[in-house]
Parts: structure tokens; C-alpha cells; sequence
């Protein structure tokens, strides 16, 4: 080969590896760096660096994933039914799913905050909402698991949720319809928007050890739409930024009525004042109804308890409270970065991307620089809260994410693509395409004040070209880019189970340790536990049988049930003795209407069943447990009402279960 | 000259790469999870070596009752207190043919016995079902074992 050719191939390299770095969006190809599948792989056997836990959306569940692997753990129900762990179907757990308006099963997530200790994910719980009915839950992180609803009352799609201050004072609900108040006669024309509708920010208070949740009070807003919400920390702690549009206050075709103005607001709460004037009596409590439910760990069982009363202040009552800050135009994401200094609106329909400073802010409200006020909440000159735009950003800024090295990240919905700029200066440094239409994105850590600079995750609402087709339906995904040099670079697409709303990442070392194996059998306080097979029975009031059942690899006790007549509702309350991690024992019986359950070790779980008919009823272990798994398994004999069989249960040995018209009212037993 | 042009662009490309990933990632601390995957707290107590387990004569009556109850939450959906083979083997006689050490491992350290013991080994081919770990720390096993020696007429 010549001089010349050589020169030639290299000019050639040099230009496809500046396609290959290049800003600009070539089409899938191009974006993948060389590295990317060294950089994502895990190898089998091996750890994830990160848990991303990933809004689920409208199936109202969250997804565990590892990052960067991409690989999906677990699926936790919150807000919905689960046809795996049997949590909304099991007599425990249903009361999770109650409301004021009954039990409501599926319900629409969409963001999540993960509890924070100075400012820092500190891992113990993850708070997400419940957008529909409004609720907000609680996950415990070291169970994955739904431990507690509270529903938000004043309230009608509770997006503007869950946010978490900085130490977890305070989780926030904010409504995004405003609607004429739970105490209000609601019966009103709709066109009285602006009489009769109001919105309002709700402060739930997680208790510090239990994270057990309560509405510390609510504060009464002018009838606009609470779209997110961000807290502020280090030198803004103490106070609370919504971004909200329709402040044009329409009731109809909002796309057009609600995009009317050049500019909506970000309010600013100082909380801290609120608290102030709770403490003054300022608070005033009003008459409302919500659901409180609340898992025990002790007993396996959830209670919901509706609550009569929330304590509301009034910004008219409480001057310096609440401000306005003009945002350009119809704000979605709000965010503060690592210092708190510096507040991020996101303009859906503009061009640029405001930036605001909390100093500035200060100031403005110390020398009252006001543009006037909206419904008496004064409103803060647009250039006296405003550090600088950020200009020509991209189409359609979503939400913003930090590095903590000075750069902000922001999702751009209608570009489809993450642009990366300096805070300080705010200049764009770097574009990535993402496929397609990102909604949020996250970095680990990225809305702390500590990021971990790694990675940023996209979560995107359209794949199409990207996934192997599946009918009318395809698959939401996120994306993973590596961001530790200058520019950031793909490195992995991966599926996500349901719509990706909001994400977070947190260290997989911080929860790794602390997770839950197995419910100690002695400390199972469940009111029909069986604590060995020696406590197992069948126990008939009236219509109601309850069979305190065992299970263990790899049989049930008692397996041959009989003396059950129709018009019975059978309550199956099946304890799993097994003490090791890993080992669940699943519950099925034929022609159950509602469910089967999945019972993990040392816990107990019912399945209510009600026979339809005369005969014999099969039930088995559903979780493949041993190499006897498929043994596990028994017989319910079900007889014609008012049929005098009598109540009979064994295991191992079956006597006989011949009909005695003389014992027919007492429970005949045959131990094991 | 083909193999020093391909060593070229080779270079070339990697120094490209590495020109973009050289940046170190923010983490004070590092992260060892792999070494996590090796360190997490297992209930299972370390192993009992022969001469851990001290017999005493007569029995701890109260262990022996201890040991009943933990029998009867436990243990017994798998052992009878006959020699009838349940899930697993019947307990009657078990002290006889076991010793004290070999039954405090099968309990609190299944994993290694069967890794290791031939006996244990042995008995996971009769009953394909593995000794579950049922979470009992090493006085509680020794409880139990009261119990069995009461069982077999002690």
C-alpha cells in the first residue's frame, strides 16, 4: 500500500470517527459508539452498578431495573392489581387499593422521589403518586413493596407529585385540575370556572422512622393546573417551586385556551412561613374525606381507615407565603440544581429555557420588584427573579437533570433529543438524539444535591423502527447514555414495561445490604397464622370456613379438605413455614373468581373462595418450589347446601369422610 | 505493510475513543459490589467444627421444651418423631446415628453439607427435596437437639 493510499484511509477514519462524535442526529447508527456494548454489559453472575426504579405510567406500577444493564428485576404493583404477587387481590392487601370513592385498582403513576437525608438519596423509601384518583404511596426499599396510600383530598390528577424536600420533611401533592373544593357544593356550571374552581399544593408529612405519611397541611391556590414541582436545597431549602399554565383560568379546549398568554407562572411556597403560621393558628380545618392504608409487616395485613379532616391555610391569610413567577410558556419541569441556586422552568411552547436565581428571587421579594399580582399573590418581575436564558435549546424543553460538575441536562420532547449546557455561562455544549420523543430523563442521583455524573437515562414515548413489532402496540423504552467524558454517548436501548414516566437511579450498594430475605415465622402476628402444621384447621362460623393452611416444600396441611357446602365463602389463610430467601410458595383453587396469591416465607395470605358448584376442587402450589413441586397439591370436597357432610381435614391420612347426620354441627377433625 | 497500516487505524480509532471516556466519574467513594455479592449477611452460621457441641448429661429440660416448640413451627411439616420417612427421614434415632456436630451443620448449614458431606449427600438423593434452611441460629439448633436426644429416649 502507498504513502498516499495510507493517507487517504486515515483522512477516511478521521472523518467517520468525527460522523461518529459528531452532535448532530444521522439515524440509529450513527448515535452507537464502538464501546457501547463494553460499557453496558454485565456479565453473568455479575452485579448492576445502579437500581434505576422507573415510573410504570398507566399501569400503575413501578419497574426495578439494573443500570447499565438495562436488565429487568421486578415489577412492583402499587396502584394496580398484580397478577404476580397477588397484592390487590388477597384479602391483606385490598384495603391498600381503597378510596373515598371505594376500591379503585388501577391507577395512572407517574413520578417518583426517593427519600432524601441532607439532600442525599438516602434509600430508605420511594414516594410516587397516583395521578387519577389522587394518592400518594410509599414503597419500602428494603421489601419492594407497597406499605402505605394516603389519598389526597381537594384535589383531581395529582401530577404536580410526589417531590421530596431535602430531608424528607415534606413529600408534595399538587392538583393539576383545579375543581371547586371537597367542601364546596361541586354542582356548579362548569363555564363558573373562574368563580367556583381552585387549586391547591398539599405537604405530606412522612413520619421520620415509620414513613408513616400525613397531610400536614394544604395550601388554597388560584384555579390554574400544578403541572411538576421541584424542592429547593442547600441555601433554597425551605421552600417549594410549582410550575403551573392555564393561568388563563379556561375550562374548555385548553390546548389552544390554555397557550393563549406569553408567559404562566412558577409559584414559589415558602414552607417554613407556612409552618409558621400553622404554628400561629392560621390553619383552619375543614370537613373532607380520604383513605389512609397502611400495611403492617407484623400482622401481613393492611387496614385502610378513612380520615374526616385537613388543616388548610389561605395565602389571603398568610401574606409572603406565595409568589409568582413569570415562566415563558406553559412550564412543565421545574428544577433546582445541586447548590439550589438555580431553578430550571421548562417552557413545553418556548424557545429558550429560563433560568432562575434564588438570590435573585430574595431580593426582588426584599425590594418588592412586583409585575402586580394575580388573584393577590404578588408576581415577581420576569427579569428580576431571572439569572439568563438559555437560547435556541432545542423543540419542546421538558425536564432538566444535573451532573453536579456545573451542567444541566434537559429532555427535548418535540427535537427528540437530550441537550446538554453549563449552567454558569449557559451555553449548549452537546446534543444527543433520542428515539424518540423523550419525556423525562435521569441521571443517578440527578435531582439531589449530590449527583453521581455518570449516566443519563431517556425514557421515550415512541419506538417505533427501534423493537421487533407487536401488533397496534409497541414497547415504551428508555435509553442509556454514558456522560463521564465531554460528550455524551449511547450506549444501550432497552424496553421498559409500561409507559416511562419519572425515573430515579440510586447506587445498587445503598439498598443492596438492606434487603429483606424472609418474614421471621415467630414474629408473624397474622390473626390466622398456622405456626406449624400442628396449628393447622378448618374452622366453620356460620357460612364463613376458614382453613389455616401450611405450606412447605412440598406439601400443603391440610391437603384433603371436606364438609364445605355451597353458600360457604372459604377463606384459604396459608402460612409458608419456609425460613429461606427465595423460597415462595404460591395458592390456586380451581374456579377461584378472584385470584391465586403468592405467599413469600414466613408470611401468611388469603385467597377468599366462594364454590359455584357441587364437587371436588383441586388447589395447588402455583410457584415452582422443589423437585416436588408438582405433588404439592389437594382436594376440596364441596356438597350441596344444607348436605350434612361434616366438616372434615387431614394430611397424610384421610379416615373417611362418610356422612354422620348426628355430628353434622360439629366440626369433626382428624389431626395430622 | 497491511499489518502496520491496520496497527495504525487501530490506534488511531482507540485513541479517539479514549479521548472521550478518560474523564473520571464523580464518586467519592467506590463502589464494590462485587465484592457485595460475596459479603452479604447470611443468616447460615459459620461452620460447627467436631468438639463444638458440648453434650450434657441429664437433659436442659427447658431447651428440651424450647426445642419442642421450635420442632413443632419448624420441623415437623418434613420429620416425624417415628422412623416413618415424611419429606425427610423420621428423627427416631437420629442421635445415634448422627453425630451432634453433623446435626447442628445439616440445620444451620445446609448448603455446605450438602456441598461436602457424603451423608448428606446421600440423603438429598432419597428425598430430592433439599434440607430447607429454616433460619435457626446455632442455639437454637442445639435446642432442637435436645429434643431429639429426649426423643430417642435420653
Amino acid at each position: 500500500m502507498s504513502h498516499r493510499k495510507l493517507m487517504a484511509s486515515l483522512a477516511l477514519t478521521a472523518v467517520a470517527a468525527g460522523a461518529l462524535y459528531s452532535c448532530k442526529p444521522k439515524g440509529a447508527q450513527a448515535a452507537v459508539s464502538g464501546d457501547a456494548a463494553e460499557k453496558a454489559y454485565v456479565a453473568p453472575g455479575k452485579y448492576d452498578e445502579f437500581y434505576n426504579i422507573v415510573s410504570g405510567g398507566f399501569n400503575g406500577q413501578l419497574g426495578i431495573y439494573g443500570i447499565p444493564s438495562g436488565r429487568l428485576f421486578r415489577v412492583v404493583p402499587v396502584f394496580s392489581q398484580s397478577t404476580e404477587s397477588g397484592y390487590g387481590f388477597s384479602e391483606e392487601t385490598k384495603p391498600m387499593l381503597n378510596t373515598s370513592h371505594g376500591f379503585v385498582p388501577w391507577d395512572d403513576l407517574h413520578h417518583l422521589a426517593i427519600s432524601e437525608t441532607n439532600g442525599e438519596h438516602d434509600g430508605r423509601w420511594v414516594f410516587v403518586n397516583g395521578n387519577n384518583t389522587p394518592r400518594i404511596a410509599r414503597i419500602d426499599l428494603s421489601t419492594f413493596r407497597t406499605a402505605e396510600i394516603i389519598e389526597i383530598p381537594n384535589s383531581a390528577g395529582n401530577h404536580s407529585s410526589p417531590f421530596i424536600t431535602e430531608n424528607s420533611e415534606y413529600v408534595v401533592a399538587g392538583t393539576r385540575f383545579s375543581v371547586p373544593l371537597d367542601d364546596q357544593n361541586g354542582d356548579v356550571p362548569i363555564n363558573t370556572y373562574k368563580q367556583n374552581f381552585r387549586g391547591t399544593v398539599s405537604f405530606i408529612h412522612p413520619d421520620p422512622t415509620t414513613g408513616n405519611m400525613s397531610i400536614a397541611f394544604q395550601i388554597k391556590t388560584p384555579g390554574v393546573n400544578f403541572d411538576l414541582a421541584r424542592a429547593g436545597k442547600g441555601k433554597s431549602h425551605g421552600w417549594m417551586f410549582f410550575s403551573c399554565y392555564n393561568t388563563e383560568k379556561a375550562n374548555t379546549l385548553l390546548e389552544v385556551n390554555a397557550s393563549a398568554k406569553d408567559k404562566d407562572f412558577i409559584m414559589a411556597v415558602n414552607w417554613k412561613k407556612a409552618e409558621e403560621y400553622l404554628k400561629a393558628g392560621k390553619g383552619k380545618k375543614e370537613a373532607v374525606k380520604y383513605a389512609h392504608n397502611v400495611y403492617n409487616e407484623s400482622t401481613h395485613t393492611a387496614t385502610s381507615t378513612m380520615m374526616n379532616e385537613v388543616t388548610t391555610l389561605d395565602p389571603k391569610e398568610c401574606p409572603d407565603m406565595l409568589y409568582f413567577i413569570p415562566c415563558p410558556k406553559s412550564p412543565h419541569g421545574c428544577d433546582t440544581d445541586p447548590t439550589g441556586e438555580y431553578i430550571v422552568g421548562s417552557g413545553k411552547l418556548a424557545a429558550l429555557i429560563p433560568v432562575f436565581s434564588f438570590t435573585k428571587i430574595q431580593q426582588a421579594i426584599a425590594n418588592k420588584t412586583y409585575d402586580g399580582d394575580y388573584d393577590g399573590i404578588p408576581v415577581i418581575k420576569y427579569d428580576a427573579a431571572l439569572y439568563g436564558e438559555v437560547q435556541k435549546p432545542g423543540l419542546g424543553p421538558l425536564h432538566t437533570e444535573f451532573d453536579g460538575k456545573g451542567n444541566a441536562y434537559t429532555s427535548m420532547f418535540v427535537s427528540s433529543e437530550i441537550v446538554k449546557w453549563n449552567i454558569k455561562d449557559l451555553k449548549v455544549l452537546d446534543r444527543v438524539p433520542t428515539y424518540y420523543s423523550i419525556g423525562h430523563l435521569s441521571i443517578p442521583g440527578g435531582p439531589t444535591a449530590k449527583p453521581y455524573g455518570k449516566y443519563v437515562i431517556a425514557y421515550n414515548k415512541i419506538t417505533k423502527d427501534r423493537y421487533l413489532p407487536t401488533g397496534p402496540e409497541l414497547t415504551q423504552s428508555a435509553q442509556l447514555y454514558d456522560i463521564s467524558g465531554d460528550k455524551m454517548k449511547l450506549i444501550l436501548d432497552f424496553p421498559t414495561n409500561g409507559e416511562p414516566h419519572y425515573a430515579e437511579a440510586i447506587p445498587a450498594s445503598m439498598l443492596m445490604s438492606k434487603q429483606r430475605k424472609i418474614y421471621k415465622i415467630e414474629e408473624n402476628m397474622h390473626p390466622f397464622v398456622a405456626k406449624g402444621e400442628g396449628q393447622t384447621k378448618v374452622v366453620r362460623n356460620g357460612n364463613r370456613v376458614d382453613v389455616y393452611m401450611t405450606a412447605i416444600r412440598s406439601h400443603l396441611t391440610p391437603d384433603n379438605i371436606e364438609g364445605v357446602k355451597i353458600g360457604d365463602e372459604v377463606f384459604f389463610h396459608v402460612t409458608n413455614l419456609e425460613q429461606d430467601w427465595d423460597v415462595p410458595h404460591g395458592f390456586a383453587v380451581k374456579g377461584a373468581n378472584n385470584a391465586e396469591i403468592l405467599i413469600m416465607p414466613g408470611e401468611t395470605q388469603t385467597l377468599a373462595f366462594k364454590p359455584d358448584r357441587v364437587g371436588i376442587f383441586p388447589f395447588y402450589c402455583t410457584d415452582f418450589c422443589s423437585a416436588l413441586h408438582q405433588e404439592m397439591q389437594g382436594y376440596l370436597r364441596v356438597s350441596p347446601a344444607g348436605s350434612n357432610v361434616a366438616l372434615l381435614f387431614s394430611t397424610g391420612k384421610n379416615n373417611g369422610a362418610t356422612a354422620n347426620p348426628a355430628d353434622s354441627s360439629k366440626a369433626k377433625t382428624t389431626k395430622p | 505493510m497491511k499489518t502496520k497500516l491496520s496497527l495504525l487505524l487501530f490506534f488511531f480509532s482507540a485513541f479517539m475513543i479514549e479521548s472521550c471516556v478518560s474523564k473520571t466519574p464523580t464518586h467519592k467513594e467506590k463502589l464494590d459490589l462485587q465484592e457485595l455479592t460475596k459479603n452479604q449477611p447470611e443468616e447460615h452460621g459459620a461452620e460447627v467444627k467436631p468438639g463444638d457441641i458440648q453434650l450434657t448429661y441429664p437433659l436442659n429440660d427447658q431447651w428440651v421444651t424450647e426445642g419442642k416448640s421450635i420442632y413443632d413451627v419448624k420441623c415437623s411439616s418434613c420429620h416425624k418423631l417415628t422412623d416413618e420417612k415424611l419429606v425427610g427421614p423420621g428423627w427416631k434415632g437420629v442421635t445415634k446415628r448422627r453425630s451432634p456436630e453433623w446435626i447442628i451443620n445439616m440445620v444451620t448449614n445446609v448448603d455446605m453439607m450438602l456441598e461436602k458431606d457424603p451423608v448428606a449427600q446421600r440423603l438429598l438423593e432419597d428425598c430430592l427435596v433439599r434440607m430447607p434452611n429454616q433460619n435457626l441460629n446455632r442455639d437454637e439448633a442445639r435446642k432442637v437437639l435436645e429434643f431429639q436426644r429426649k426423643n430417642d429416649g435420653e
